[in-house]
Protein backbone atom coordinates (compact mmCIF):
# COMPACT_ATOMS: atom_id res chain seq x y z
CA UNK A 1 0.00 0.00 0.00
CA UNK A 2 1.10 3.47 -0.89
CA UNK A 3 2.56 5.75 1.96
CA UNK A 4 0.85 8.85 1.84
CA UNK A 5 -2.84 8.35 0.93
CA UNK A 6 -5.01 11.33 0.53
CA UNK A 7 -8.03 9.80 2.10
CA UNK A 8 -8.10 7.23 4.25
CA UNK A 9 -10.43 5.98 7.31
CA UNK A 10 -10.34 4.07 10.12
CA UNK A 11 -12.61 2.02 12.47
CA UNK A 12 -14.95 4.44 11.17
CA UNK A 13 -18.65 3.31 12.90
CA UNK A 14 -21.74 5.40 12.20
CA UNK A 15 -25.40 5.04 13.84
CA UNK A 16 -28.39 6.48 13.02
CA UNK A 17 -30.94 6.03 15.91
CA UNK A 18 -30.52 2.32 17.18
CA UNK A 19 -29.65 1.19 13.61
CA UNK A 20 -26.00 0.56 12.53
CA UNK A 21 -25.02 1.91 8.80
CA UNK A 22 -21.20 1.41 9.34
CA UNK A 23 -19.27 -0.83 11.26
CA UNK A 24 -15.78 -0.79 11.49
CA UNK A 25 -14.48 0.34 7.80
CA UNK A 26 -10.73 0.52 7.75
CA UNK A 27 -9.37 1.60 3.81
CA UNK A 28 -7.18 3.62 2.31
CA UNK A 29 -7.86 4.63 -0.72
CA UNK A 30 -5.15 5.01 -3.58
CA UNK A 31 -4.14 7.64 -5.00
CA UNK A 32 -4.61 9.37 -8.33
CA UNK A 33 -7.10 6.29 -9.06
CA UNK A 34 -10.91 5.61 -9.55
CA UNK A 35 -12.31 3.52 -6.44
CA UNK A 36 -15.31 1.80 -6.89
CA UNK A 37 -17.94 1.24 -4.04
CA UNK A 38 -20.37 -1.37 -4.88
CA UNK A 39 -22.77 -3.46 -3.20
CA UNK A 40 -26.53 -3.95 -3.25
CA UNK A 41 -29.00 -1.33 -2.12
CA UNK A 42 -28.85 0.00 1.57
CA UNK A 43 -25.33 -1.47 2.04
CA UNK A 44 -23.95 2.03 3.29
CA UNK A 45 -22.38 2.76 -0.25
CA UNK A 46 -23.88 6.30 0.08
CA UNK A 47 -23.43 6.79 3.79
CA UNK A 48 -19.95 5.84 4.03
CA UNK A 49 -18.94 8.54 0.91
CA UNK A 50 -21.24 11.30 3.12
CA UNK A 51 -18.99 10.41 6.12
CA UNK A 52 -16.01 11.52 4.05
CA UNK A 53 -17.10 15.25 3.35
CA UNK A 54 -19.34 15.22 6.26
CA UNK A 55 -22.73 15.98 4.61
CA UNK A 56 -23.43 12.99 6.70
CA UNK A 57 -23.92 15.52 9.97
CA UNK A 58 -26.98 16.53 8.60
CA UNK A 59 -28.94 13.33 9.02
CA UNK A 60 -30.83 13.55 12.22
CA UNK A 61 -30.29 11.13 14.85
CA UNK A 62 -26.59 10.69 13.60
CA UNK A 63 -23.58 8.90 15.51
CA UNK A 64 -20.21 9.19 13.88
CA UNK A 65 -16.57 7.36 15.98
CA UNK A 66 -13.36 6.96 14.49
CA UNK A 67 -11.42 8.75 12.15
CA UNK A 68 -11.49 9.91 8.14
CA UNK A 69 -8.53 11.07 7.11
CA UNK A 70 -7.36 13.60 4.27
CA UNK A 71 -3.43 13.55 3.85
CA UNK A 72 -3.01 12.61 7.71
CA UNK A 73 -5.70 14.87 9.58
CA UNK A 74 -8.58 14.07 10.97
CA UNK A 75 -11.67 15.71 9.27
CA UNK A 76 -13.31 15.42 12.75
CA UNK A 77 -11.42 16.35 15.01
CA UNK A 78 -8.91 19.17 13.12
CA UNK A 79 -11.02 21.14 10.42
CA UNK A 80 -12.89 23.39 12.65
CA UNK A 81 -14.20 24.70 8.97
CA UNK A 82 -16.38 22.95 7.09
CA UNK A 83 -15.67 25.40 3.85
CA UNK A 84 -12.17 24.44 3.90
CA UNK A 85 -12.60 20.46 3.85
CA UNK A 86 -15.22 20.87 1.52
CA UNK A 87 -13.24 22.75 -0.66
CA UNK A 88 -10.59 19.72 -0.65
CA UNK A 89 -13.72 17.25 -2.36
CA UNK A 90 -16.28 18.27 -5.13
CA UNK A 91 -19.03 15.88 -5.20
CA UNK A 92 -20.99 14.70 -8.57
CA UNK A 93 -25.01 13.83 -6.99
CA UNK A 94 -27.05 11.18 -8.08
CA UNK A 95 -29.49 13.82 -10.31
CA UNK A 96 -28.15 16.95 -11.30
CA UNK A 97 -28.59 19.91 -9.16
CA UNK A 98 -28.14 22.91 -11.19
CA UNK A 99 -28.60 25.95 -8.95
CA UNK A 100 -30.78 28.19 -9.97
CA UNK A 101 -28.83 31.12 -11.83
CA UNK A 102 -27.10 31.19 -14.87
CA UNK A 103 -25.08 28.36 -16.50
CA UNK A 104 -22.00 30.57 -15.96
CA UNK A 105 -22.61 31.93 -12.47
CA UNK A 106 -22.83 27.50 -11.68
CA UNK A 107 -19.47 26.99 -12.99
CA UNK A 108 -18.17 30.05 -11.17
CA UNK A 109 -20.59 29.74 -8.01
CA UNK A 110 -17.92 27.88 -5.68
CA UNK A 111 -15.13 30.28 -6.76
CA UNK A 112 -17.01 33.30 -5.57
CA UNK A 113 -17.66 31.71 -2.22
CA UNK A 114 -14.11 31.16 -2.08
CA UNK A 115 -13.02 34.48 -2.22
CA UNK A 116 -12.07 34.92 -6.22
CA UNK A 117 -13.54 38.00 -7.48
CA UNK A 118 -11.52 38.53 -10.44
CA UNK A 119 -14.09 38.27 -13.53
CA UNK A 120 -11.05 37.59 -16.06
CA UNK A 121 -10.03 34.55 -13.77
CA UNK A 122 -13.12 33.35 -12.97
CA UNK A 123 -14.02 33.61 -16.69
CA UNK A 124 -10.89 31.60 -17.79
CA UNK A 125 -11.27 28.88 -15.05
CA UNK A 126 -15.28 28.70 -16.12
CA UNK A 127 -13.61 27.86 -19.83
CA UNK A 128 -10.90 25.66 -18.23
CA UNK A 129 -13.45 23.70 -16.63
CA UNK A 130 -16.77 23.34 -19.37
CA UNK A 131 -13.93 21.90 -21.65
CA UNK A 132 -12.99 19.55 -19.00
CA UNK A 133 -16.17 18.34 -18.84
CA UNK A 134 -16.81 18.26 -22.11
CA UNK A 135 -19.49 21.01 -22.04
CA UNK A 136 -17.63 24.28 -23.34
CA UNK A 137 -18.36 23.53 -27.20
CA UNK A 138 -22.09 23.47 -26.25
CA UNK A 139 -22.70 26.28 -24.03
CA UNK A 140 -19.53 28.55 -24.53
CA UNK A 141 -22.68 31.08 -26.64
CA UNK A 142 -25.18 30.86 -23.97
CA UNK A 143 -23.55 30.96 -20.54
CA UNK A 144 -25.96 33.91 -19.48
CA UNK A 145 -29.22 31.19 -19.82
CA UNK A 146 -30.38 29.92 -17.20
CA UNK A 147 -28.37 26.25 -16.30
CA UNK A 148 -32.08 24.61 -15.87
CA UNK A 149 -32.65 24.96 -19.96
CA UNK A 150 -29.95 22.43 -20.42
CA UNK A 151 -30.61 19.03 -20.69
CA UNK A 152 -30.67 16.51 -18.14
CA UNK A 153 -27.24 15.07 -19.46
CA UNK A 154 -25.61 18.67 -19.82
CA UNK A 155 -26.74 19.53 -16.48
CA UNK A 156 -25.02 17.13 -14.84
CA UNK A 157 -21.48 18.09 -17.22
CA UNK A 158 -21.98 21.02 -15.41
CA UNK A 159 -22.27 19.89 -12.31
CA UNK A 160 -18.99 18.13 -13.08
CA UNK A 161 -17.73 21.65 -13.98
CA UNK A 162 -18.87 22.86 -11.20
CA UNK A 163 -17.09 20.90 -8.68
CA UNK A 164 -14.14 20.75 -10.61
CA UNK A 165 -13.40 24.20 -10.47
CA UNK A 166 -12.88 25.02 -6.71
CA UNK A 167 -9.99 22.85 -7.77
CA UNK A 168 -10.64 19.99 -5.45
CA UNK A 169 -7.91 16.94 -4.73
CA UNK A 170 -10.57 13.98 -4.60
CA UNK A 171 -14.19 13.78 -6.18
CA UNK A 172 -16.90 11.85 -4.85
CA UNK A 173 -19.68 10.94 -7.43
CA UNK A 174 -22.94 9.13 -5.18
CA UNK A 175 -24.01 6.97 -8.74
CA UNK A 176 -23.21 10.17 -11.03
CA UNK A 177 -25.13 8.71 -14.03
CA UNK A 178 -28.42 6.45 -13.08
CA UNK A 179 -30.07 9.39 -13.93
CA UNK A 180 -28.96 9.74 -17.05
CA UNK A 181 -29.14 8.59 -21.11
CA UNK A 182 -26.71 5.97 -22.16
CA UNK A 183 -24.79 9.10 -24.24
CA UNK A 184 -24.30 11.54 -21.49
CA UNK A 185 -23.25 8.30 -19.30
CA UNK A 186 -20.25 7.75 -22.01
CA UNK A 187 -18.96 11.31 -21.86
CA UNK A 188 -19.17 11.40 -17.77
CA UNK A 189 -17.40 8.27 -17.88
CA UNK A 190 -14.76 9.49 -20.49
CA UNK A 191 -14.14 12.32 -18.32
CA UNK A 192 -13.59 10.33 -15.14
CA UNK A 193 -10.78 8.56 -17.47
CA UNK A 194 -9.02 11.74 -18.38
CA UNK A 195 -9.25 13.09 -14.46
CA UNK A 196 -8.13 9.68 -12.74
CA UNK A 197 -4.89 11.55 -13.55
CA UNK A 198 -4.91 14.25 -11.18
CA UNK A 199 -7.78 13.35 -8.84
CA UNK A 200 -8.81 10.65 -6.15
CA UNK A 201 -11.96 9.63 -7.32
CA UNK A 202 -14.39 7.90 -5.36
CA UNK A 203 -17.50 5.86 -7.27
CA UNK A 204 -20.27 4.88 -5.85
CA UNK A 205 -22.08 2.77 -8.21
CA UNK A 206 -24.65 0.19 -8.60
CA UNK A 207 -23.91 -0.75 -11.87
CA UNK A 208 -21.71 -3.71 -11.98
CA UNK A 209 -20.43 -2.93 -15.90
CA UNK A 210 -20.02 0.54 -15.18
CA UNK A 211 -17.43 -0.50 -12.24
CA UNK A 212 -15.51 -3.00 -14.56
CA UNK A 213 -15.45 -0.24 -17.09
CA UNK A 214 -14.32 2.50 -15.14
CA UNK A 215 -12.53 1.20 -11.40
CA UNK A 216 -8.97 0.92 -10.52
CA UNK A 217 -10.12 -0.48 -7.75
CA UNK A 218 -12.99 -2.12 -5.85
CA UNK A 219 -14.53 -2.04 -2.83
CA UNK A 220 -17.60 -4.75 -2.31
CA UNK A 221 -19.87 -3.59 0.59
CA UNK A 222 -22.60 -5.47 2.17
CA UNK A 223 -24.93 -4.78 5.14
CA UNK A 224 -22.65 -1.89 6.21
CA UNK A 225 -19.35 -3.79 6.14
CA UNK A 226 -16.48 -3.73 3.80
CA UNK A 227 -16.26 -7.62 2.47
CA UNK A 228 -13.60 -6.90 0.13
CA UNK A 229 -11.28 -4.32 -1.07
CA UNK A 230 -8.08 -4.36 -4.01
CA UNK A 231 -7.86 -4.27 -7.83
CA UNK A 232 -10.77 -4.40 -10.10
CA UNK A 233 -9.39 -7.09 -11.88
CA UNK A 234 -8.77 -9.36 -8.89
CA UNK A 235 -12.46 -8.45 -7.28
CA UNK A 236 -13.93 -8.99 -10.51
CA UNK A 237 -11.98 -12.18 -11.90
CA UNK A 238 -11.27 -13.74 -8.50
CA UNK A 239 -12.61 -13.15 -5.60
CA UNK A 240 -11.38 -14.26 -2.43
CA UNK A 241 -14.92 -13.99 -0.62
CA UNK A 242 -18.09 -15.86 -1.08
CA UNK A 243 -20.39 -13.40 -1.16
CA UNK A 244 -18.16 -10.91 -3.76
CA UNK A 245 -18.61 -13.65 -5.80
CA UNK A 246 -22.08 -14.36 -5.33
CA UNK A 247 -22.73 -10.49 -6.13
CA UNK A 248 -20.67 -10.36 -8.90
CA UNK A 249 -22.01 -13.61 -10.17
CA UNK A 250 -25.23 -11.82 -9.56
CA UNK A 251 -26.90 -14.21 -7.03
CA UNK A 252 -27.64 -11.09 -4.80
CA UNK A 253 -28.36 -7.47 -5.59
CA UNK B 1 -66.86 -9.69 -16.30
CA UNK B 2 -68.93 -7.61 -18.35
CA UNK B 3 -71.02 -6.19 -15.93
CA UNK B 4 -67.78 -5.60 -13.77
CA UNK B 5 -66.11 -3.30 -16.73
CA UNK B 6 -69.51 -1.73 -17.11
CA UNK B 7 -69.27 -0.40 -13.06
CA UNK B 8 -65.77 0.47 -13.46
CA UNK B 9 -67.40 3.03 -16.28
CA UNK B 10 -70.42 4.09 -14.36
CA UNK B 11 -68.02 4.98 -11.40
CA UNK B 12 -65.85 6.53 -13.48
CA UNK B 13 -68.46 8.90 -15.19
CA UNK B 14 -69.80 9.67 -11.43
CA UNK B 15 -66.66 11.26 -10.05
CA UNK B 16 -65.89 13.20 -13.76
CA UNK B 17 -69.14 14.33 -13.28
CA UNK B 18 -68.58 15.15 -10.02
CA UNK B 19 -65.77 17.22 -10.79
CA UNK B 20 -67.02 18.94 -13.61
CA UNK B 21 -69.51 19.80 -11.13
CA UNK B 22 -67.10 21.61 -8.27
CA UNK B 23 -65.57 23.45 -11.22
CA UNK B 24 -68.65 24.81 -12.62
CA UNK B 25 -69.94 25.94 -8.99
CA UNK B 26 -66.70 27.51 -7.88
CA UNK B 27 -66.24 28.86 -11.66
CA UNK B 28 -70.01 30.30 -11.01
CA UNK B 29 -69.52 31.80 -7.75
CA UNK B 30 -66.41 33.63 -8.65
CA UNK B 31 -68.03 35.10 -11.75
CA UNK B 32 -71.39 35.98 -9.63
CA UNK B 33 -69.10 37.75 -7.00
CA UNK B 34 -67.17 40.01 -9.81
CA UNK B 35 -70.61 40.09 -11.96
CA UNK B 36 -72.14 42.22 -9.10
CA UNK B 37 -69.63 43.99 -7.74
CA UNK B 38 -69.18 45.78 -11.41
CA UNK B 39 -72.84 45.73 -11.79
CA UNK B 40 -73.46 47.80 -9.09
CA UNK B 41 -69.99 49.41 -8.46
CA UNK B 42 -69.22 50.85 -11.61
CA UNK B 43 -72.23 53.68 -11.20
CA UNK B 44 -71.13 54.62 -8.09
CA UNK B 45 -67.48 54.99 -9.14
CA UNK B 46 -66.47 58.32 -9.98
CA UNK B 47 -62.64 60.50 -9.83
CA UNK B 48 -64.72 62.07 -7.06
CA UNK B 49 -64.93 58.94 -4.99
CA UNK B 50 -61.30 57.97 -5.07
CA UNK B 51 -59.64 61.33 -4.78
CA UNK B 52 -61.59 63.17 -1.79
CA UNK B 53 -62.26 62.76 1.73
CA UNK B 54 -65.20 62.50 3.02
CA UNK B 55 -67.31 65.45 3.25
CA UNK B 56 -69.83 66.06 6.19
CA UNK B 57 -73.07 63.73 6.14
CA UNK B 58 -70.84 61.38 3.45
CA UNK B 59 -72.32 58.43 5.30
CA UNK B 60 -75.93 59.68 4.77
CA UNK B 61 -75.59 60.68 0.86
CA UNK B 62 -73.31 63.40 1.20
CA UNK B 63 -70.43 64.41 -0.81
CA UNK B 64 -66.92 63.31 -0.54
CA UNK B 65 -65.04 60.08 -1.21
CA UNK B 66 -63.17 57.14 0.33
CA UNK B 67 -59.62 58.01 0.22
CA UNK B 68 -58.98 58.03 3.38
CA UNK B 69 -59.99 54.46 3.08
CA UNK B 70 -57.64 53.58 0.08
CA UNK B 71 -54.34 55.55 1.51
CA UNK B 72 -55.51 53.67 4.94
CA UNK B 73 -56.31 50.34 3.40
CA UNK B 74 -52.91 50.82 1.15
CA UNK B 75 -50.46 51.75 4.06
CA UNK B 76 -52.01 48.66 6.46
CA UNK B 77 -51.53 46.22 3.57
CA UNK B 78 -48.31 47.16 2.36
CA UNK B 79 -47.03 47.43 6.01
CA UNK B 80 -47.97 44.63 7.22
CA UNK B 81 -46.92 42.78 4.32
CA UNK B 82 -43.22 44.24 4.68
CA UNK B 83 -43.03 43.60 8.35
CA UNK B 84 -44.53 40.37 7.49
CA UNK B 85 -41.70 39.42 4.78
CA UNK B 86 -38.91 40.63 7.19
CA UNK B 87 -40.20 38.15 10.29
CA UNK B 88 -41.38 35.27 7.87
CA UNK B 89 -38.00 34.76 5.34
CA UNK B 90 -36.00 34.22 8.41
CA UNK B 91 -38.44 31.96 10.12
CA UNK B 92 -38.50 29.69 7.31
CA UNK B 93 -34.77 30.23 7.00
CA UNK B 94 -34.38 28.80 10.51
CA UNK B 95 -37.32 25.90 9.83
CA UNK B 96 -35.84 24.44 6.77
CA UNK B 97 -31.91 24.75 7.43
CA UNK B 98 -30.98 25.54 10.68
CA UNK B 99 -33.60 23.94 13.18
CA UNK B 100 -33.57 20.66 10.38
CA UNK B 101 -36.73 20.24 8.46
CA UNK B 102 -38.11 17.53 10.37
CA UNK B 103 -36.76 18.14 13.87
CA UNK B 104 -39.19 18.49 16.71
CA UNK B 105 -38.92 21.57 17.10
CA UNK B 106 -39.30 22.28 13.50
CA UNK B 107 -42.53 20.16 13.82
CA UNK B 108 -43.45 21.74 16.31
CA UNK B 109 -43.58 25.61 15.19
CA UNK B 110 -45.36 24.20 12.22
CA UNK B 111 -48.23 22.60 14.22
CA UNK B 112 -48.51 26.28 16.04
CA UNK B 113 -48.18 28.33 12.87
CA UNK B 114 -51.23 25.94 10.91
CA UNK B 115 -53.23 26.51 13.86
CA UNK B 116 -53.03 30.47 14.24
CA UNK B 117 -53.54 29.98 10.54
CA UNK B 118 -56.98 28.55 11.47
CA UNK B 119 -57.66 31.60 13.80
CA UNK B 120 -60.76 33.93 13.38
CA UNK B 121 -59.19 37.47 12.65
CA UNK B 122 -61.64 38.75 15.05
CA UNK B 123 -59.72 36.98 17.54
CA UNK B 124 -56.46 38.28 16.78
CA UNK B 125 -58.33 41.95 16.79
CA UNK B 126 -59.51 41.44 20.09
CA UNK B 127 -56.07 40.15 21.24
CA UNK B 128 -54.80 43.65 19.80
CA UNK B 129 -57.12 45.19 21.67
CA UNK B 130 -56.26 44.02 24.96
CA UNK B 131 -52.59 44.32 24.46
CA UNK B 132 -53.73 47.87 23.48
CA UNK B 133 -55.42 48.50 26.53
CA UNK B 134 -52.52 47.10 28.86
CA UNK B 135 -49.75 49.13 26.93
CA UNK B 136 -51.86 52.74 27.12
CA UNK B 137 -51.93 52.38 23.08
CA UNK B 138 -55.24 53.83 21.10
CA UNK B 139 -55.75 52.60 17.95
CA UNK B 140 -53.65 53.62 15.39
CA UNK B 141 -51.61 52.23 12.31
CA UNK B 142 -49.10 51.38 13.92
CA UNK B 143 -51.18 48.52 16.23
CA UNK B 144 -53.31 47.93 13.01
CA UNK B 145 -49.97 47.33 10.88
CA UNK B 146 -49.33 44.60 14.23
CA UNK B 147 -51.86 42.80 14.62
CA UNK B 148 -52.66 42.19 10.77
CA UNK B 149 -48.76 40.94 10.64
CA UNK B 150 -49.86 38.69 13.24
CA UNK B 151 -52.66 37.74 10.79
CA UNK B 152 -50.52 36.85 8.21
CA UNK B 153 -47.58 35.57 9.28
CA UNK B 154 -49.19 32.36 9.53
CA UNK B 155 -50.08 31.98 6.08
CA UNK B 156 -46.72 33.90 4.85
CA UNK B 157 -44.41 31.08 6.67
CA UNK B 158 -46.72 28.30 5.87
CA UNK B 159 -47.09 29.24 2.51
CA UNK B 160 -43.02 29.72 1.55
CA UNK B 161 -42.46 26.45 3.97
CA UNK B 162 -44.37 24.31 1.76
CA UNK B 163 -42.50 25.38 -1.16
CA UNK B 164 -39.11 25.36 0.42
CA UNK B 165 -39.89 21.53 1.42
CA UNK B 166 -39.85 20.45 -2.04
CA UNK B 167 -36.41 21.47 -3.25
CA UNK B 168 -34.67 18.55 -3.38
CA UNK B 169 -31.99 17.31 -0.27
CA UNK B 170 -29.50 17.19 -3.36
CA UNK B 171 -29.47 20.90 -4.14
CA UNK B 172 -28.60 21.26 -0.33
CA UNK B 173 -25.74 19.20 -0.54
CA UNK B 174 -24.33 19.87 -3.57
CA UNK B 175 -24.28 23.23 -2.51
CA UNK B 176 -22.77 22.70 1.00
CA UNK B 177 -19.94 20.56 -1.09
CA UNK B 178 -19.19 23.46 -3.36
CA UNK B 179 -18.10 25.43 0.41
CA UNK B 180 -20.97 27.34 0.83
CA UNK B 181 -21.99 28.00 4.50
CA UNK B 182 -26.00 27.14 5.71
CA UNK B 183 -26.09 30.82 5.32
CA UNK B 184 -24.76 31.44 2.02
CA UNK B 185 -26.91 28.40 0.91
CA UNK B 186 -29.89 29.58 2.25
CA UNK B 187 -29.46 33.44 0.85
CA UNK B 188 -27.98 32.48 -2.47
CA UNK B 189 -29.61 29.35 -3.72
CA UNK B 190 -33.20 28.19 -1.54
CA UNK B 191 -34.63 31.67 -1.51
CA UNK B 192 -33.34 32.09 -5.08
CA UNK B 193 -35.07 28.31 -6.33
CA UNK B 194 -38.12 29.00 -4.22
CA UNK B 195 -38.75 33.10 -5.19
CA UNK B 196 -42.03 32.32 -7.39
CA UNK B 197 -43.18 30.42 -4.03
CA UNK B 198 -42.23 33.23 -1.80
CA UNK B 199 -44.30 35.42 -4.29
CA UNK B 200 -47.10 33.52 -4.14
CA UNK B 201 -47.10 33.59 -0.39
CA UNK B 202 -46.51 37.20 0.22
CA UNK B 203 -49.28 38.11 -2.07
CA UNK B 204 -51.76 35.45 0.31
CA UNK B 205 -50.89 37.13 2.82
CA UNK B 206 -50.97 41.06 1.10
CA UNK B 207 -54.68 39.92 0.37
CA UNK B 208 -55.61 38.61 3.43
CA UNK B 209 -54.02 41.99 5.40
CA UNK B 210 -56.11 44.64 2.92
CA UNK B 211 -59.02 42.46 3.05
CA UNK B 212 -59.59 41.95 6.55
CA UNK B 213 -62.06 43.77 8.30
CA UNK B 214 -62.57 42.31 12.11
CA UNK B 215 -58.61 42.32 12.79
CA UNK B 216 -58.55 46.36 12.40
CA UNK B 217 -62.27 47.28 14.01
CA UNK B 218 -60.19 48.08 17.13
CA UNK B 219 -56.87 47.86 16.64
CA UNK B 220 -56.65 50.79 13.52
CA UNK B 221 -59.88 52.70 14.59
CA UNK B 222 -62.14 54.53 11.96
CA UNK B 223 -61.40 58.37 10.39
CA UNK B 224 -62.15 60.57 8.20
CA UNK B 225 -58.70 61.50 7.62
CA UNK B 226 -55.54 60.39 5.87
CA UNK B 227 -53.26 59.66 8.55
CA UNK B 228 -49.91 61.48 9.22
CA UNK B 229 -48.28 59.51 11.78
CA UNK B 230 -48.21 56.19 13.39
CA UNK B 231 -50.14 56.92 15.93
CA UNK B 232 -53.18 58.16 13.84
CA UNK B 233 -55.63 56.41 13.77
CA UNK B 234 -56.23 54.85 10.23
CA UNK B 235 -59.52 54.04 7.76
CA UNK B 236 -59.41 51.08 6.00
CA UNK B 237 -61.60 49.82 2.87
CA UNK B 238 -63.48 46.83 4.38
CA UNK B 239 -64.46 48.78 7.32
CA UNK B 240 -65.26 51.51 4.93
CA UNK B 241 -67.53 48.95 2.95
CA UNK B 242 -68.76 47.68 6.27
CA UNK B 243 -70.52 51.35 7.44
CA UNK B 244 -71.85 52.15 3.67
CA UNK B 245 -73.68 48.57 3.58
CA UNK B 246 -75.57 49.42 7.09
CA UNK B 247 -76.41 52.61 5.94
CA UNK B 248 -80.33 52.92 5.08
CA UNK B 249 -79.94 55.15 1.98
CA UNK B 250 -79.77 53.58 -1.29
CA UNK B 251 -77.19 55.70 -2.89
CA UNK B 252 -74.79 54.93 0.60
CA UNK B 253 -74.91 51.58 -0.06
CA UNK B 254 -74.35 51.43 -3.66
CA UNK B 255 -70.73 53.84 -3.05
CA UNK B 256 -70.07 50.34 -0.37
CA UNK B 257 -70.07 48.29 -4.17
CA UNK B 258 -67.94 51.59 -5.40
CA UNK B 259 -65.11 50.80 -2.24
CA UNK B 260 -65.50 46.88 -2.86
CA UNK B 261 -64.67 47.53 -7.08
CA UNK B 262 -61.79 49.62 -5.63
CA UNK B 263 -60.73 47.17 -3.13
CA UNK B 264 -60.31 44.41 -5.56
CA UNK B 265 -59.03 46.70 -8.32
CA UNK B 266 -55.84 47.53 -6.03
CA UNK B 267 -55.08 43.40 -5.43
CA UNK B 268 -55.52 42.32 -8.81
CA UNK B 269 -52.83 45.86 -9.64
CA UNK B 270 -50.57 44.66 -6.58
CA UNK B 271 -51.17 40.74 -7.50
CA UNK B 272 -49.82 41.47 -11.35
CA UNK B 273 -46.89 44.19 -10.85
CA UNK B 274 -45.68 41.86 -8.36
CA UNK B 275 -45.59 39.12 -10.79
CA UNK B 276 -44.54 41.12 -13.40
CA UNK B 277 -41.19 42.09 -11.09
CA UNK B 278 -40.24 38.88 -10.42
CA UNK B 279 -40.83 37.16 -13.39
CA UNK B 280 -37.18 39.07 -14.33
CA UNK B 281 -35.36 36.61 -11.70
CA UNK B 282 -38.08 33.76 -12.03
CA UNK B 283 -36.47 32.46 -15.45
CA UNK B 284 -34.08 30.70 -12.97
CA UNK B 285 -36.14 29.30 -10.80
CA UNK B 286 -38.62 27.22 -12.66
Amino acid sequence: MQINPHLGISQLNVHIGDQQILKNININFPNKAITAIIGPSGCGKTTLLKTMNRLIENSRGVNITGKVLINGQNIYDDYEDLTSLRKKMGLLAQRPTPLPMSIYANVVFGLKLHGIKDEKILQEKAEKYLRIASLWDEVHDRMRDPASKLSIGQQQRLCLARGLAIEPEIILCDEPTSALDPISSKKIEESFNELKQEYTIILVTHILRQARRLADYVVFMYLGEIIEFGPAKEIFENPKEQLTKEYIGGLIS
Amino acid sequence: MMKHKYFKKLEEQFFFGLMQLATVTILFGLLFILFTILWKGIPNLSWEMISQKPQGGFYMGGGGGILNAICGSLLLGLGSTILGLLLSIPIVIWLNIYAGQYSRNAVMVRTALDMLWGIPSIVFGAFGFIIMLALGIKASLLAGIVTLTLLILPIMVRGMDEVIKTIPKELHESTLSLGATRWEMATRVILRKALPGIVTATLLGFGRAIGDAAAVMFTAGFTDNIPQKLTDPVASLPLSIFFQLGSPFEIVRGRAYAAALVLTIIILVISFLSRLITAKYQKHSR
